[in-house]
């Protein structure tokens, strides 16, 4: 996720969108989806400005083009800050959980069926 | 009498209770829950949150105090 002067053009920051776009997809990585938050207020001042537009890229990609692209970050005088956030091991993590949760549910309850069985004995 | 006061607050951790898988640094509403006026992070025995999910909370706020999406403090 990256923040960019909000005074922008929304042209220009498409233009950023499709270089850094490039930039992955060239490395090897691949884009998963790019979203444009919009523009926000910033909680506080970043390099005297109140408000920031947002975009957010999902991507698939070695750690060294991830590099690459932060340090054309630091360079660009537009982007005011970056976040990167790793999200493959607790993706991974939360699919097991819920797929636990998604057999669990879809179960019928055992009890009910062991109560049933005593009661057919009986009337035999 | 001192003991029964402090049982009474049996909070349960709302995260469990809803089963939110995971935390979220985007969602500012739901952690803007979780701190108070002055912009620190509510301790544990306040917010009766539990102990692995405090920990992603308190994750989630530092990722989104840094991209500006919660302040850091107010004045």
């Amino acid at each position: 996720m990256f923040i960019v002067d909000p005074n922008m053009p929304e042209d220009e920051i498409d233009q950023l969108n499709s270089q850094v776009e490039g930039l992955v997809s060239d490395g090897g990585g691949q884009v998963e989806s790019i979203e444009k938050l919009g523009r926000k207020r910033l909680a506080y001042e970043i390099q005297r400005q109140n408000q920031g537009f947002y975009v957010l890229f999902t991507v698939a990609a070695d750690g060294a083009i991830v590099k690459e692209v932060e340090r054309r970050f630091r360079v660009m005088d537009s982007v005011l800050r970056y976040l990167t956030v790793r999200v493959d091991e607790a993706e991974k993590k939360l699919e097991k959980v819920r797929a636990i949760r998604q057999k669990k549910s879809s179960q019928p309850i055992p009890d009910s069926e062991v109560v049933a069985e005593p009661s057919a004995a009986d009337g035999s | 009498m001192v003991q029964k006061q402090f049982y009474r607050r049996r909070k349960v951790c709302k995260f469990c209770v809803e089963k939110i898988d995971s935390i979220n640094y985007k969602d500012s509403r739901l952690l803007s829950q979780f701190v108070p006026e002055r912009a620190n992070i509510l301790p544990r025995r306040i917010s009766g949150v539990c102990s692995p999910h405090q920990r992603q909370l308190k994750d989630a706020i530092m990722k989104a105090r840094n991209i500006a999406l919660l302040p850091f403090t107010t004045d």
